[in-house]
Formats: structure tokens, sequence, C-alpha cells
């Protein structure tokens, strides 16, 4: 029991910025918010699905709406100015943050699953065709998945999985084999939202290249919780949502290697991404701006901003030591009940989440009890179908960690899980 | 609410642990699939109708999946016993919730309805009310 943990970040006063944190849940949940009927203060578990936010991004929101809301890039006036230079400037942020050259590399999307799509659709339709392959991982969100089973279906290109282990590792053997001179683009998630495998994307990089291949990375779950450096993973796509990582709903990035996003067709047409237009023809605006057709994410990228600097104030070194030692504990835990599976490798090689089924327990029966403990965890196929299916497992649990996070809180969640081991026994 | 676990009383869970005319049928009147996209449940259920043609006479069901969903199957089963068609038409969604004895949650209510949806959209496809309806599947 954590009666005297330590953290390597101060997360007492880190709970202070959230004040969704403070509240208590059990009551009617067809009212939003708080209400009398809530009695137990929550234990929020499901950081894998979406964070919470701090006071200093919704801050953020609130100076731009009170202060200077405008239309970017359209006005001359002093608002848009501001605005235009303040969402311009987010995307610099950005680009600092995983090591890019800059904002040409970072385009704005609504989330993870558009950027693929922006991808597959600008790239995938016109580049693919039969005799070519894309190959995936067994582990892939459905984002990825969907999207490019999908348009291989359309383009008449072959889509391969490379296996995972009985530990929920990449077989990098199968990759070796699977990734050939017929690859044209290799999709790998980089921390598994399902198994919390971290896998070694900079090899899978390695490889696509090797094959004259490019490698997309679906960091949904990287950049939220480690360093991610773009670069030394020599990806030319990375894609991530700014609602994992303390911003708000409706953002994601797309960063792409700057000569191939220059290559590319727009992905949608319409204003703000043209330089100029006449009945016949039109030419495209610089990059990214050519990939952000129309009023773009500007609430979105000013806060994507601030809870960029959030993260960075605590070092992201720090927050991955942080999710690490939570996987951990957790890991620990669950896993001294025999009838509990987890998914995934090992406690001390994994990301911030651990996914689990115990015995007897429907996954959704154990997040109805959980919740009757307060403890908000997900439960179904994460969007992993396939991998559930393959792990024999309609459903799991899972409970996924962030900076605000306690042992004391994971103390909680295994209370509730063994209340409802023994309910069930 | 608490720490109860108000959804999982005792008769919840008996039924779910020990359920009630679990099995198929060699021969029923009808048949019916259904399942739960989203839990991931799945319940058939095979009615043997009296010479009327109009009472059920004998319930069973088979599946998988949460508690809420196999409990509810194993007690309707026995419910609908003696019940004429019209009767199982009739029954809704607060039906289910009384026989069940406890308040489900919003997002678990698709759980509940599931084997009263599979039994009266069989019953709908044996009076050729419906056609095409290989199986049910409660929305999300
Ligand atoms: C690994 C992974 N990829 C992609 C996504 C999709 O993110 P979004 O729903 O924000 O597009 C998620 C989150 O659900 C994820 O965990």
């Amino acid at each position: 029991m954590s009666t005297q943990q330590t953290y390597p970040i101060d997360v007492e006063s880190i709970r202070q910025d959230f004040p969704i944190l403070s509240r208590k849940v059990g009551g009617d949940v067809t009212v939003a918010g708080e209400s009398e009927n809530d009695t137990e203060p929550l234990v929020y578990l499901d950081n894998g699905a979406t964070s919470q936010t701090p006071t200093q991004v919704v801050d953020a929101i609130v100076d731009y709406y009170y202060g200077y809301n405008a239309n970017v890039h359209r006005g001359i006036h002093q608002l848009s100015q501001e605005a235009s230079v303040a969402y311009e400037e987010a995307h610099d942020r950005v680009a600092a943050f995983i090591n890019a050259n800059g904002r040409e590399e970072i385009v704005f999307t609504k989330n993870t699953t558009e950027a693929m799509n922006l991808v597959a659709y600008a790239w995938g339709l016109e580049a693919l065709g039969p005799g070519d392959s894309v190959v995936a991982t067994e582990m892939e969100h459905h984002a990825s998945l969907v999207t490019w089973q999908q348009i291989c279906k359309r383009t008449g290109a072959e889509i391969r999985y490379i296996q995972i282990d009985d530990e929920g590792r990449l077989d990098m053997d199968h990759a070796a084999e699977l990734i050939d001179d017929s690859t044209r683009m290799v999709s790998a998630v980089h921390v598994s939202n399902t198994l919390g495998t971290v896998n070694p994307v900079g090899d899978l990089c390695d490889l696509a290249h090797e094959h004259d291949a490019f490698a997309f990375i679906d960091g949904a779950q990287a950049v939220p919780t480690r360093p991610v450096d773009v670069k030394a993973i020599d990806a030319d796509f990375y894609a991530f949502s700014g609602h994992k990582m303390l911003g708000p709903t409706g953002i994601g990035v797309l960063y792409g290697k700057e000569e191939i996003l220059e290559a590319m067709n727009p992905y949608l047409y319409g204003g703000e991404m043209i330089r100029s237009v006449t009945y016949e023809d039109s030419t495209w605006e610089d990059l990214p701006w050519k990939f952000e057709a129309g009023t773009p994410v500007i609430e979105q990228g000013i806060a994507l901003h601030a809870a960029i600097d959030y993260l960075d104030d605590i070092g992201m070194e720090n927050v991955q030591k942080h999710e690490e030692l939570l996987a951990e504990y957790a890991y620990d835990e669950l896993s001294a009940y025999d009838d509990v599976t987890i998914y995934g490798p090992p406690g001390d090689d994994r990301g911030g989440l651990v996914a689990f089924n115990v015995d007897g327990v429907h996954a959704h029966d154990l997040s109805s009890i959980l919740n009757d403990y307060a403890v908000a965890i997900r439960a179904g196929d994460h969007c992993t179908q396939p991998l559930h299916d393959k792990l024999g497992a309609p459903a799991s649990a899972r409970a996924s960690f962030y900076i605000y996070n306690t042992t004391d809180e994971i103390d909680r969640l295994v209370e509730a899980v063994d209340a409802a081991r023994q309910l069930f026994a | 609410m608490g720490l109860g676990s108000d959804m999982y009383r005792q008769q919840i869970l008996d039924h779910y642990k020990s359920p009630r005319n679990y099995g198929e049928m060699e021969d029923p009147t009808f048949t019916h699939v259904g399942e739960n996209p989203s839990c991931g449940d799945t319940i058939k259920i095979d009615v043997q109708l009296d010479d009327d043609e109009e009472t059920i006479e004998y319930v069973t069901f088979s599946g998988d999946g949460c508690a809420i969903s196999q409990a509810s199957a194993s007690m309707l089963s026995e419910r609908l016993q003696g019940m004429s068609l019209d009767e199982l038409h009739d029954l809704d969604t607060d039906d289910i919730t009384e026989m069940l004895g406890v308040t489900i949650s919003p997002m678990r209510v698709k759980c509940a309805v599931l084997a009263r949806q599979v039994a009266q959209d069989g019953a709908k496809l044996y009076h050729g009310d419906v056609e095409d309806l290989d199986i049910t599947k409660t929305e999300d």
C-alpha cells in the first residue's frame, strides 16, 4: 500500500490545476456536472480516451474569445492579426515540441484519425495500386487499421499485418519479412492504446526506408506521455490528438516531412488553402496552410499551445517516469490476483495503461461496478477489435494514467476490482 | 448509490451464474438471434408455441455476454412461459427493468433489453410482419 509514495513530479500541486478532479460522482447521469446525489470523489483513470483540462488551457481559450477572437489570415484589422500570429505560433510550438523543422511540417487537423485519413486520401489514393502493399501491425488502432484497409480495398493494394508475440510485442523478424520492395507505406502505432507496448518505431521507419517506403507513426498515446523526436525516429508522417494531452477536442496534428507534404496534393479544397483562383484553375498556399482548408481550428490551436507549455514545464521525461511508475504499480497490484489477465508486456516495460480482464466478469460488468466505486475506466475493445479477437476477449477493461493520478487512486481501482471478483465468485 | 453495486443484486447474479432454460431446442416453432455490437453480447432464443399458435409454451436461450444481458434473458425465458404473443409484443423497457428489479444505468439499458428485442423480433418474423431480419442488433 502506498502511504508515502514519492513521485517524479509534483502531483499534489498539479491536481490543483484541474478543477474536475475534485468533483464527486455517483448520482444522476442525466444531469451534466456535479449534483447533490454525487457523493464519491472521482477517480479518473480513462486518460487514454481523453485527458482532463487544466485551468491554464481553459484560460487560454477564454483569453482568445474575450480578447482577440477573429478569423485568421483574412483581416487586416488588429484582432485578426493577433489571432493569426497566435495561431501560427501554435504551429511553431508544436514543431519545437516534437523536434520538427518548423511550421511547414505541422498541419492541424481534427484529430489523429483525420490526420491518418488526410495522408490516406491525399497520398494513398493516388500512389497505391495493385502490386503495392501497406504494412500495418496487429495492434493498430482502428484509426489507422480501418483507414489503410479501406484505401487498400479501393486501390487494389495489399494490406499486411506485423504479428505480435505472446507478450504483446511486435515480432520484428516478421516485420522484416513483410516489408519488402512492394511496400509503399508502413503504418505503426508508437504506444499501443490496448497493450501498452512501446514499439521500436525508429527501427520500423528504417525498415520502411530500406525499401523506399514511407512510415506513418500513430503517436496518439505517445506524444502525451513521453518525449517524442520525429527526426530521431525519422518518421515521414506522425500524428497525435490534442485532447489526450491536456488540450481540447477538435484538434489533431499531422507532422509530415516538408518535401513529402510539398509533393502531395491537397486533401480538402476551399478557402484559406489557395494562393490564387480563377474560374479555370487554382494554385495552393504554402505549407502547412495548403492542408488547412476553410476556417481552421483557431481556438484549439491556441489551447494546444498552452497545453504544450504546461507539459513542457513539467518536462516530458518526468511525465514518462510518472506514467511508468503508475503502470508498474497497477500491473503489480492487479497481477497479484490469479483470475486477472493483463494484456501486453510486463509492468516495467510499458506505457501508462493497463488493459485487463477478470475471469467470469464481463468487462462491461466490471466497468459498471468500478463506476459504483467512482472509478472511471474504459470497457470495450478500445478501437482495437481485431486485436481483441486475437487476444480471445471480446472486450477488456482499461485503466490509463496521467500526470495527476496517484497510487492511492490505483489502490481504489484494485479495491473495486476485488469487490467485483467477489461479487461474481 | 454508494458502494452496493446496485445493479448486481443477488437475483441478477443468481440468474447469471445459473441461467434458467439455457440451451437450444430440437424443434422450436421459431428461433431468432441478436447481438449487442458494442458489448459483444449475443443471445439466441428458441420458442415453442402451444397448439393454438398463440400461447408461448416453452422458451430456451443461449448466448454469451455481460451479466445484465444474460440474466435478463434467463428471467425473460421464465417470464414468457404462458404468455401470448400479443403480450410479448407489448413488453416495454419498463417491464424489463421491473422484471430485473434494479435500476439499470442508461448506458446498460441496451444490454437489459436485448433478449426482449430478440424474442419480439422472432415473433414478428414468425408472423411475417417483418422480413429480411437476419439478426437483431441493439443500437449504440
Ligand atoms: C493509438 C491511438 N490511435 C488513434 C487514436 C484516435 O484518436 P482520435 O480519436 O483523437 O482521432 C487513439 C485514441 O482513441 C489512439 O489511442
